[in-house]
């Protein structure tokens, strides 16, 4: 890519962001209030928020990276960074959000078939299908390969028996996409497939799990006699785990945060300064050193992005990301909500869901892989000290 | 659009850098230099600038290497692993990068003089127990054609053996900085007993004679060529202290696997490894302020303060860690003067204070963050 055609697609896209993004679609919300989820039961919250959804669509702006035959715009790293820039730069809404963009597509652009990825990848990409993740169990946490739902083999299906837990909007998504026993004989990580299976169904079903945040974004999600076509596996069968394990550094460097890198994303002081004009000594060395490290965490997603782009993977050095990434989220909350001061301290108050938005980010370390096991991976994998 | 990935030049340089230094400079090299009191390797020094090292920012037709300043923070950042002693921060990057803001023939000549070894430099601001060059009282009075330096300069890195000293001083509408011989006249050098073994000095100048031809750039406008000189050396000692934490934390990976208590390798124990693990992150973090800091410099350095200063809290901070858990995780042994882990903290220590420690990038990057 050179300087050239990078500021060409940059004056490019300027212009059709200046002619297609609603005034409204503007204020960059990064609320759970603003985010479009998609999916057949998705109900807009403004008419602009639908005829954002579209537009960017129809150009592959809802995932700029993915090939144009799937309904991405096909963009390189450096179109992408500055598709991120100019969405920055009139704060633009994403337009669409959803665990099919961030999870099931990766995973299906590198282990699908052709097949797969026509049937799958433009209903993600047009928001018309919502897509949630079936990982965990009550007995499968940081041991995830101790699954346990069961997957039978009926010939042409397989019939699931089981119950996942802690399935991000489940009560709200069209398909799930689940690792499921489908060996029970052979050792634990090599009798797992990845399948994906239509909740619009009898045997699947959902109940959210009420968090402290107030709020149930979680769900317990049952199986009995659920069937999924033998088609609907990617990958090979009994080889979900290196499927799961691919996604789980996807989910790792997502969880990790924005990667605005530097100059992007806006300040914490500046949050900070919203509410309280004087933050005082104390509480201010600790923003600032909380935007240090962010600031240097941020620089560190690019450049692993930058190293992938090079075709040097991340690999197991994404659990650092997902480690630093949250335990620093955790730690902007925990200023915010001192900033807020007992406004904080209300449901629905003078600052909106701040004290929601605290107790959610407490999740941050355990979903995903908890920081603990982050930890153990870097110093197994990385450093290579003994287990 | 500038990458933050390294370079295939990048690497070859780091490889070629590593393997020069762990057969040339050592951290048993250093601890014999330190053993006899010796704080500069002229021979040494020679090689490295027959490398290229010395012209690193020196323009090619000034007989230097020019390699950029990305590269110069890859040289530095694996000087920093072995402890390697050398003026490469002051004169290579400072001194020369100070030199280039000028284009007379004097400061050309003075650019080719670092690059092929033959002079060394050293940059005296420090007056307090900070580094605060706005604060500079040394005083450089108007003599007729000339001016009069009186004051007092502490922290010299490399000032007791440097060939010629850059000083700060007050003129009368501002700052000037000036490029003397340090053998000059009424320029009394007391070398600094200091904790890293390194070359520091206390240096009085005592109504020293300078020449306009000795203004390094214009008079009352010393950050003119300063200001970018200072930027180029903080990221560089930030690239050296993130390479001490490599060393540090090299060393310490190294003994969780061979040390044993309990009948097994210590590196078996949670406790540690995620402690370890922890680190590693933390140096992986600072790499890429560091990367950037260099991509900065040689791609937009008007623009490139938030930018360096991130590079010098972060690296500051993490050298700080990289030695407290290396002295921690090797227990007793790491106390003892026989082993090297001492000479990384004491270096961390040094490091953190000069050109600016944490507090004074992190103000610098509240001022660009709109704290």
């Amino acid at each position: 890519m050179t300087v050239n055609s990078t500021d060409e697609f940059r004056a490019e896209l300027r212009d059709w962001l200046e002619a297609n993004c609603p005034q409204e679609m503007r204020d960059g919300a990064m609320t759970e209030d603003g985010i479009c989820w998609g999916g057949k039961n998705w109900v807009f919250t403004s008419d602009a928020q639908k005829l954002w959804l579209e537009r960017c669509a129809a150009k592959g702006y809802t995932v700029p990276t993915w090939p144009v035959e799937y309904g991405g715009a096909g963009l390189s790293r450096d179109q992408e960074k500055v598709f991120h820039e100019e969405m920055g730069r009139i704060n633009a809404r994403t337009p669409l959000q959803s665990f099919g963009i961030w999870m099931l597509g990766p995973a299906l652009l590198h282990f699908g078939s052709r097949e797969q990825k026509l049937h799958y990848l433009p209903p993600i990409a047009r928001g018309e299908i919502r897509w949630c993740q079936g990982y965990s169990e009550p007995g499968a946490g940081s041991d995830l390969a101790n699954v346990q739902t069961r997957g039978e083999d009926k010939g042409d299906h397989w019939l699931i028996n089981g119950q996942k837990i802690w399935t991000s909007y489940a009560d709200k998504a069209d398909w799930i996409f689940a690792l499921m026993r489908t060996d029970r004989e052979a050792p634990k990580h090599k009798g797992i497939s990845f399948l994906l299976c239509d909740m619009e169904q009898p045997g699947v079903e959902t109940r959210p799990i009420k968090m402290i945040s107030g709020i149930s974004p979680f769900c317990e999600t049952f199986f009995t006699d659920a069937v999924i076509p033998k088609e609907q596996i990617v990958g090979e069968e009994n080889k979900g785990w290196d499927v799961a394990k691919y996604l789980l550094t996807h989910e790792r460097e997502m969880i990790s945060g924005g990667g605005q890198g530097l100059g992007g994303g806006r300040a914490l002081g500046a949050v900070l300064s919203d509410t309280m004009e004087d933050m005082g000594a104390t509480l201010r060395a600790d923003a600032l050193r909380c935007e240090i490290d962010s600031l240097a965490i941020g620089l560190t997603l690019e450049r692993y992005k930058d190293q992938s782009e090079a075709g040097q993977g991340a690999g197991d050095a994404s659990a650092m990301l997902k480690y630093m990434g949250t335990e620093l989220n955790k730690q902007r909350h925990e200023l915010m909500m001192s900033a807020g001061g007992s406004d904080a301290l209300e449901w629905d108050g003078p600052l909106g869901n701040r004290a929601g938005d605290w107790l959610r980010t407490k999740a941050n370390s355990i979903e995903g892989g908890t920081s603990e096991v982050m930890l153990s991976i870097v110093s197994r994998r990385v450093l290579g000290l003994p287990a | 659009m500038t990458k933050l990935v390294m370079t295939e030049e990048e690497t070859m340089l780091a490889d070629m850098a590593r393997g020069f230094l762990d057969g040339a400079a050592p951290v048993s090299k250093f601890r014999e230099m330190r053993d006899v009191g010796q704080t500069f390797d002229r021979a040494l020094w020679q090689e490295m600038a027959d490398m290229g090292w010395a012209g690193v920012l020196v323009p090619e037709d000034a007989g230097g290497s020019d390699m950029g300043y990305a590269a110069a923070n890859v040289i530095a950042q694996e000087m920093g692993k072995t402890l390697a002693v050398s003026p490469f921060i002051s004169s290579a990057v400072i001194a020369a990068t100070a030199l280039r803001q000028v284009s007379d023939a004097r400061a050309v000549e003075a650019l080719g003089r670092i690059a092929s070894g033959e002079a060394t430099y050293a940059l005296a601001v420090d007056e307090g127990i900070k580094f605060d060059p706005e604060a500079t009282a040394l005083q450089a009075k108007a003599d007729g054609n000339g001016f009069r330096l009186n004051g007092k300069k502490q922290f010299v890195v490399d000032g007791a053996l440097a060939d010629r000293l850059l000083v700060l001083a007050r003129t009368e509408n501002g700052l000037t900085l000036f490029d003397i011989p340090a053998d000059r006249a009424g320029v009394q050098r007391n070398a600094s007993n200091m904790i890293d073994a390194r070359d520091a000095a206390r240096i009085t100048f005592d109504d020293v004679e300078a020449t306009g031809e000795d203004v390094l750039g214009a008079v009352d406008n010393a950050m003119q060529v300063l200001k970018p000189a200072l930027q180029a050396g903080q990221a560089a000692l930030a690239a050296e202290m993130t390479g001490l934490s490599a060393g540090a934390f090299d060393m310490t990976v190294g003994y969780l696997k061979e040390r044993k208590q309990f009948g097994v390798e210590i590196g078996r124990f949670q406790a540690l490894q995620h402690r370890a693990a922890h680190l590693w992150c933390e140096i992986e973090v600072t790499a890429s302020a560091i990367l950037n800091a260099g991509r900065m410099l040689d791609s937009d350095p008007e623009g490139a303060e938030l930018a360096v200063s991130l590079a010098k809290a972060r690296a500051t901070d993490t050298a700080k860690l990289a030695v407290i858990e290396g002295v921690q995780m090797h227990g007793g042994i790491g106390m003892t003067d026989a082993y090297d882990m001492g000479f990384y903290m004491k270096r961390a220590r040094v490091g953190a204070e000069w050109l600016g420690d944490y507090s004074y990038h992190a103000e610098k990057i509240a001022a660009a963050r709109g704290f």
